[in-house]
């Protein structure tokens, strides 16, 4: 290691040029889905600690949340949720050393992207 | 650490575009990563135009011709031409691959090469892979035995030699590391992909005595945890090899031995 970076080497390009690959998307919406999904759930979170606070306070939030912009909010955020759902099934069948070949785990991600996008309509058909 | 961005002195600037061959009918765009340590200056992407008609069909055979009749002072490494030594491995149209084995008609439009990323760089194609050796040395990648040797040579069934397939056959060519995003934000402490392969290509070896020792080296949070199952490894690998199925398979060892 004593020579890793002799003379002030430059560092060669990398997310500049690595063309994104099916399986290195999917992994990465996994960890995106995840952390936006903590902001749904302060969302969630709030709209009951106003119901909890008082009738004016709960109008304002429940206002915010059915608005347009907060269907839009909990519309994508359902999609976050199936997406990081069936993401965390698929990694739990690669604990498992199972369906790891190349085929295999790309036929998964696109269940994983299509199967949340169908989940996500049958979610609002039902609801 | 993630670092999204290069730093300042790894900036590419756009460089030089050398001439086109005279009287050729079949050019193609060669646009590709140059860096001096010498000339002082940011790295640069230079234009080569190539003329297709009296080169050969792999990447390898275009860069070898740039040097020979456009400009000598490219610089790459390279030997076996066979995709076995496993030298000239490269970032080419957004993967990395070994030059010699990747065919010019695989790739759309100009072909864009670069050194293998988020590596320290020595001049132009070549990084600097000290550490990605050093982090090779470290697994142990030989025999260890305890009991004692045998009279002859140390047997093994066809069924165990049968485990090893897929995991011997790798060249040591750090495309797959050097495809992880992992290894590029935690290279200095996460082993990356060519490493553990080799690590688990010991560990499964029938005739290895040191599997307990092997497993409580790699018990750590950076040097195997900090794999995700991206899969850009096995997407790249030149030789068809999946690290990141050998990962796996050391993970879950990890958890069967404690339950």
């Amino acid at each position: 290691m004593a020579d890793v970076n002799r003379g002030n080497r430059p560092l060669s390009p990398h997310l500049q040029v690595y063309r994104p690959q099916l399986t290195s998307v999917t992994s990465i919406l996994t960890r995106i889905t995840g952390n936006a999904l903590i902001v749904s759930a302060l969302l969630i979170a709030w709209w009951f600690l106003a119901a909890a606070t008082s009738a004016d306070y709960f109008a304002t939030a429940n206002g915010l949340l059915t608005s347009w912009f907060g269907d839009l909010v909990m519309t994508l955020s359902v999609l976050g949720l199936w997406y990081h759902t069936l993401a965390g099934i698929r990694h739990l069948i690669w604990d498992n050393g199972m369906m790891l070949d190349l085929e295999q785990a790309e036929k998964l991600g696109w269940i994983v992207v299509i199967g949340s996008a169908v989940l996500t309509v049958l979610t609002i058909i039902i609801v | 650490m993630v670092q999204f961005s290069l730093p300042k002195n790894s900036k590419i600037t756009t460089g030089k575009t050398w001439p086109k061959p005279e009287g050729a009918s079949n050019v193609r765009k060669f646009k590709i990563y140059r860096w001096n340590p010498d000339d002082g200056k940011n790295p640069q992407v230079d234009t080569y135009f190539v003329d297709m008609d009296s080169c050969g069909p792999m990447v390898l055979d275009a860069l070898i011709k740039i040097k020979n009749e456009i400009d000598p002072t490219l610089t790459f490494r390279r030997s076996c031409r066979e995709g076995i030594c496993g030298s000239c491995a490269m970032n080419i149209d957004g993967i990395n691959t070994l030059a010699c084995i990747y065919g010019m008609d695989e790739i759309k439009g100009d072909v864009a090469i670069y050194p293998l990323p988020h590596m320290p760089v020595v001049k132009d194609l070549i990084p600097d892979l000290t550490h990605f050796y050093a982090q090779h040395a470290s697994i142990m990648p030989w025999l260890e035995t305890k009991t004692n040797r045998p009279a002859k040579e140390w047997k093994q069934s066809i069924e165990d030699r049968k485990k090893l397939d897929g995991l011997y056959e790798c060249v040591m060519c750090a495309s797959c590391s050097t495809s992880c995003p992992s290894y590029w934000w935690n290279g200095d402490r996460y082993l990356g992909p060519a490493a553990l392969l080799h690590a688990y290509r010991w560990i499964i070896d029938s005739r290895d005595e040191a599997t307990p020792e092997r497993l409580d080296q790699l018990e750590d949070p950076f040097k195997l945890y900090r794999c995700h199952t991206i899969m850009n490894c096995a997407k790249t690998c030149p030789k068809g090899l999946n690290p990141a199925k050998a990962i796996a398979h050391i993970k879950k060892m990890m958890i069967e031995r404690t339950v």
